[in-house]
């Protein structure tokens, strides 16, 4: 059975292109960049192309780019970075619908005296800006506040709320592993202080991410040991994933406006098509700004967990906002923070598109999903009282 | 993704006697939207009103909790209701193949349904275990988010030998959303392997072999492996020959620097309980 991928903000396929220029990096120039000969000088050179390549996607300098091993390793040092540059400043302001990356490091910085604002949002996802204007104050390190939900897609409006903390002289950063490859970003003419992205959410393999450091930005490196990027970062370049980052963050930039087109067109028609089939659902996130590849919709009285085996069984792959996939056993703090109704809290499904999804595929979600959601109705007794009416 | 079982995953793709009956002379019903699941449970009985000779279900939840709702009505059909009312959630869960740990409390759903209808049924009090917010609930409230008791929560710590606040969550939920009530609940266990602990099984006069290494295993299984979960060790029985008893140390136990002294515990208690002459012997293994 061929898959049908749309679970893209899980994970992506690695371009083949992106393959291709790293391949060479394992087996054949396999130097460390950092070796006083030919043999490490020559991967050097792609090293800085790669950094240069990030960059000119995201309009930044080519030295503002420090390579990570992941988006969680670039939130985490953000985050730390901060707390130890402004050793008198204990408070961190973030959402309630970041990531765990920075949620989950944000609350176990209070068990070590760090206070933790979490601004709230409302039922569409937004945030009150006035709630953080409120939250800043002198205490205040560092603002950290995701780009666009994992989740949702719901996207938040960041050069508006770096303008809000910077105004306070306070540093900002924003968790763009979703969004990095799908909006475009201008570093250049933005007042945010860092930015975290992900290779693998853009068709990079996994285990490589980058921290946007801008210039003059106060900072202290997670990881020491070593004199790597330009060490803020210790530890030999993981240089075949850089170069296959650099490649993935040029043929991302390619893509922009297919992203933003085409591939938005597919989600809106899967979104609007699937919405007229199917009674007692609604789209999480539904009035908010959202990112162009990503529809998340709640189907009233039944179960996510059961909804994705049904559609893997048709070779469709989801997602779940639900706690029975994870072993958890309440529905995603997401959903939760945006107060969806518990009828339909537990019924969550993600899909996430990507350059690679075609037409076809999008068909195929609209034939398969609707007579699913209808079966589990007929075995819900809840689903069973609405088929009634 | 869950390592489901082929029966679990046959289960769930076709589920058996999914519906209602029309007629039916008992109903169950448990879990709600808010908790993430729930079960409804319909029981015909024969004209004797003795012998279930019909069962249907509707169910929502995920997928065990729909495989498990399907084998735990073929499992009761043709049976009495007292046969019926000896199912526990574990037969229902080696029915399927066995269930992941975390979705152990998929058959602990179909198990409490099955005591509500017959209970409803017989007119009896309804086991008031909570699990659903639309009923008076007796006793103490332990786990607030999912609504559980204390009693319902000692039972099945109970049947199911459970020891560790964990494994309550996978079986029951509670503890599975703000945690609050967790400490409780390392509590509850105690309460239950002290109550285990406190009736000891009357040391018996004469013993034929089988018997021995039955009563071995019994006091293994229920005096001293329990004691070895509250410091989060553990033993594993490997074999019995005549009054030898091979034991191999695990978890916490394994390489515990007293673990000599462990050993000694578990010769006395054996000998105390089943036969003066054991001899433990610690092995690799």
């Amino acid at each position: 059975m061929k898959e049908i991928y749309l679970d893209n903000n899980a994970t992506t396929r690695v371009d083949d292109a992106v393959f291709e220029e790293m391949r060479p990096y394992f087996t054949e120039m396999y130097g460390n960049p950092s070796s006083m000969h030919f043999f490490g000088g020559q991967v050097q050179k792609k090293v800085d192309e790669a950094r240069a390549r990030v960059a000119a996607l995201l309009g930044a300098q080519p030295e503002e780019i420090i390579f990570t091993a992941c988006g969680t390793e670039s939130d985490n040092t953000a985050i730390r970075s901060a707390l130890e540059a402004f050793p008198t400043r204990r408070h961190v302001i973030t959402s309630r619908v970041e990531h765990p990356a920075v949620l989950t490091l944000c609350r176990n910085l209070t068990k070590h005296g760090v206070r933790v604002t979490e601004l709230n949002v409302d039922s569409a996802g937004r945030l009150d800006l006035d709630e953080l204007k409120r939250a800043i104050d002198d205490d205040t390190a560092i603002v950290s506040i995701m780009h666009a939900n994992n989740e949702t897609g719901v996207v938040f409006p960041i050069e508006e709320i770096a303008g809000i903390v910077k105004e306070r002289g306070v540093l900002f950063h924003t968790d763009a592993v979703q969004s990095v490859g799908k909006i475009p970003l201008n570093m250049a003419k933005s007042r945010i202080d860092m930015l975290s992205l992900s290779g693998h959410k853009l068709h990079a393999p996994k285990g490589i991410g980058a921290l946007y450091l801008r210039k003059g930005t106060p900072f202290r490196p997670f990881l020491v040991g070593g004199h790597q990027e330009r060490n803020r970062r210790a530890g030999t370049e993981a240089t075949s994933s850089i170069i296959a980052l650099g490649k993935a963050c040029q043929v991302a930039g390619e893509f922009l406006h297919d992203e933003n087109t085409r591939v938005k067109g597919l989600c809106d028609r899967l979104e609007r098509e699937l919405m007229a089939i199917i009674p007692a659902a609604r789209i999480n996130g539904g009035g908010a700004e959202r990112l162009p590849n990503t529809v998340s919709i709640a189907f009233e009285f039944v179960e996510g967990e059961a909804i994705l085996l049904l559609l893997s069984e048709k070779g469709i792959c989801a997602s779940s906002g639900s706690a029975c996939t994870s072993g958890s056993l309440e529905p995603s703090h997401v959903l939760r923070a945006m107060g969806v109704p518990f009828t339909c809290a537990h019924g969550s499904i993600r899909f996430s598109l990507s350059r690679f999804t075609t037409d076809a595929e999008v068909d195929a979600v609209i034939r398969e999903l609707p007579p699913i959601i209808q079966r589990l109705r007929e075995i819900s007794p809840f689903g069973r009282e609405l088929l009634k009416k | 993704m869950w390592d489901y079982t082929d029966k679990v995953k046959e289960h769930f793709l076709n589920p058996r006697n999914v519906g209602d009956i029309p007629e039916a002379d008992a109903i169950g019903e448990v879990g709600s939207l808010a908790c993430g699941d729930a079960l409804k449970l319909f029981l015909k009985l024969d004209d004797k009103k003795e012998r279930i000779v019909d069962a249907k279900f509707q169910t929502f939840g995920c997928g065990s909790a729909i495989a498990s709702s399907s084998a735990l009505t073929e499992m009761i059909k043709g049976k009495t209701l007292d046969e019926a009312l000896a199912v526990t959630n574990k037969e229902i869960a080696d029915f399927l193949g066995g269930l992941p740990e975390e979705k152990m409390h998929c058959s602990v759903m179909g198990q409490e349904a099955l005591e509500v209808a017959i209970a409803k049924y017989r007119g009896g009090p309804v086991p008031t275990h909570g699990h659903g917010h639309d009923h008076e609930q007796e006793g103490e409230i332990v786990c607030k988010c999912f609504g559980l008791t204390d009693g319902f929560l000692k039972k099945v710590i109970e049947q199911n030998r459970l020891h560790t606040a964990e494994q309550v969550t996978h079986f029951t939920k509670a503890g599975g959303a703000c945690g609050g009530c967790i400490p409780r609940i390392k509590e509850l266990i105690a309460e239950v392997l002290g109550e285990a602990q406190a009736a000891p099984p009357k040391r018996p006069e004469k013993l034929t072999n089988l018997r021995k290494m039955q009563l071995i295993q019994e006091v293994l299984e229920n005096e001293i492996r329990p004691q070895l979960w509250t410091d989060g060790g553990d033993l594993e029985l490997i074999d019995i020959a005549g009054p030898t008893v091979q034991i191999a140390f695990r978890k916490a136990c394994a390489g515990c620097a007293s673990s000599g002294f462990t050993a000694k515990f578990v010769e006395q208690k054996l000998r105390d309980m089943v036969s003066d002459d054991i001899v433990v012997e610690e092995v690799e293994g």
